[in-house]
């Protein structure tokens, strides 16, 4: 066990331990859990540790690894972002509304995941029902950036990228409806990776926006954000939007050779407020990927710029309705003392929910009013036509995109929550991929200051076999994912 | 979607009915003025010539999805049941609706 160095392990390299009987899962697992003992008085990554489920789960992956019968996650220790249901563990989505709520069924990936005994560690904090860009919403806790506790994790699975970057796991689940997974990846220097809409399933992910929502893994590595994706993709009947397609194997075609291989830079996400530092990283990211045999051609995609305002029509109409089931009556918070019945349901989501979560609902419930759906909700739909019918142009002439990921590293915990705007400005890069249903993956790229930058790579719709090929060749050639924080 | 958006503090009132989430007067006033904010930066949609184009509800094309009526395993009504705030038997108990 002395040999195993946990800050820098990668699924891959557990799996090699553990195949050969190094170490057995049991092992890793005790001390994953020493360190979130150690570590989360500082960072604050989960809301609930599952010490019990998690011994219990390597006991069987031990049996299993015994009988040989293992698989790519088996006795894996992992982290699911508290959004996504886990029969018998609370499923809080880090609000007031859902605290005591404990699901009576799984989410299909959780299945996944149990079905090849993986290690549940507990569960990730979150902005308040994903609603953020620094875990700052979380009603429950707020998450501290491992490289710097000051600072936020990014959001909104910023309990996932910390955990991740502190080590406190191998390999995580999160949640992107706008970024929610690269942004934070970014921030904490970490491999975060959302799949193209429709390719993992949906089931039992507590449902924000609908049409934008995806599950996508956390990783330390490139190879491992391929494995954890081929492991939970695929057809699911129990999500009426899961694609019925044929899932590539994802690992074997991984490859450093960028020969031929065509990068597009889109010139809209090199704009007036992106921080220098994060600017200079992606360009000496973009002449790494040259060196590699990549065919860099500089690409426009005039319609960037309006992909914030389509999302923040579009998520808020979605949340508005799907959170209408929060009614104090089947599940969650509720306050029984009120006089009338309507009393009680307007004191339960008044008292249920932050501000953010509110300010979304009312945003979403004024855009859908009658007199207002044809300028804000149909105008914002015709407009994400535009913006996927300009990436489907782009990538007829380019394999990826690469952009940054964030316009800026890790702010300081409490300097943009009480500006919503400007919080909101932070998934500017990520949103387009969401709106267009496209792939997008976060790579450690850089350093400024001591704090990481995220390289973006976007492809075309179910082209994740071409996105883990830029982002493995840029990874095997730089050293920036081997960078942990000293905590 | 005008120029300067300005809502008022009843129209914030009334959506605050509407999406039943009951607010002090201080919390109206606060909202009024974020949303305002947010509304005149979604403004810029304005901008965009979008005559005959087809709106997108999803990314990805959705088709209805039918299967077979066969009987399934589902979840039991206990542990339905298990996360309602207010249990009665195997009712839920709620205030009276009608008076």
């Amino acid at each position: 066990m002395e040999s195993v160095n946990l800050e820098t392990i990668t699924i891959a390299e557990a799996r090699r331990l553990l195949d050969n009987k190094e170490v057995s899962a049991v092992e890793l697992t005790k001390n994953y859990l020493d360190r979130i003992k150690n570590f989360e008085k500082d960072i604050d990554a989960y809301v609930t540790v599952t010490e019990e489920r998690a011994l219990e789960d390597a006991n069987l992956a031990d049996k299993r690894i015994g009988e040989g019968t293992q698989t790519n996650l088996t006795g894996i220790p992992m982290q699911l972002k508290d959004n996504i249901c886990y029969s018998g563990i609370p499923t809080t989505c880090s609000s007031k509304m859902l605290e005591n709520f404990v699901p009576p069924f799984d989410a299909s990936v959780s299945t996944y995941l149990k079905n090849e005994n993986s290690v549940l560690l507990g569960k990730g904090n979150l902005d308040e029902f994903a609603m953020g860009s620094s875990t700052e919403n979380s009603a429950l806790k707020s998450t501290k950036n491992p490289w710097d506790t000051n600072r936020v994790p990014g959001g909104s699975s910023g309990g996932p990228a910390a955990a991740g970057a502190a080590s406190e796991c191998v390999f995580s689940l999160g949640s992107d409806t706008g970024g929610s997974i690269r942004q934070p990846a970014s921030l904490c220097g970490v491999v975060g990776m959302k799949p193209t809409y429709g390719l993992v399933s949906r089931f039992g992910l507590v449902a924000f926006a609908s049409s934008l929502d995806q599950i996508g893994p956390l990783t330390k590595s490139v190879e491992d954000s391929a494995l954890v994706l081929q492991s939970i993709a695929g057809h699911d009947s129990r999500d009426s939007t899961s694609l019925d397609v044929k899932i590539p194997d994802y690992v074997s075609n991984l490859t450093t050779d960028l020969k031929g291989f065509k990068i597009g830079i889109p010139k809209e996400y090199f704009i007036e407020g992106i921080s220098p530092g994060v600017e200079k990283s992606i360009l000496d990211s973009v002449e790494v990927l040259r060196a590699l045999g990549a065919d860099v051609k500089e690409v426009s995609l005039p319609h960037t710029k309006y992909a914030l305002a389509v999302y923040y029509i579009i998520a808020p109409s979605e949340a508005s309705a799907n959170l209408a089931r929060y009614d104090g009556v089947k599940y969650g918070f509720s306050e029984k003392d009120a006089e009338t019945m309507w009393a009680g349901l307007e004191n339960t989501r008044s008292n249920g929910f932050g501000p953010e979560v509110k300010r979304r609902i009312m945003l979403g419930a004024y855009a859908l009013s009658a007199g207002y759906y044809d300028a804000f909700y149909l105008k914002a739909q015709k407009v994400r036509t535009l913006i996927r019918q300009e990436f489907e142009d782009v990538f007829k002439n380019v394999d990826v995109l690469a952009m940054p990921t964030s316009p800026t590293t890790a702010f300081k915990i409490g300097d943009k929550i009480d500006d919503p705007l400007q919080m909101y400005l932070n998934d500017i890069f990520t949103i387009p991929a969401n709106i267009a249903g496209i792939p997008g993956i976060s790579i450690p790229a850089g350093m400024v200051d001591g704090l990481p930058v995220g390289l973006q790579f976007m492809a075309g719709t179910l082209q994740e076999t071409n996105l883990f090929k830029a982002a493995y060749a840029y990874e095997q050639a730089t050293d920036w994912h081997n960078q942990f924080p000293s905590i | 979607m005008s120029e300067q958006t300005d809502l008022s503090v009843e129209e914030i009132r009334q959506i605050s009915v509407l999406t039943r989430i009951a607010m002090t007067e201080d919390e109206l006033d606060v909202m009024r003025a974020q949303m305002s904010n947010i509304l005149d930066s979604v403004a810029i949609l304005n901008e965009v010539d979008t005559e005959g184009v087809e709106p997108t509800g999803h990314s990805v094309n959705i088709k209805s999805v039918m299967r077979e009526d066969q009987r399934q395993d589902s979840l039991t009504q206990d542990e339905t049941l298990s996360n309602a705030p207010q249990r009665d038997g195997s009712f839920i108990r709620i205030k009276a609706v009608l008076e």
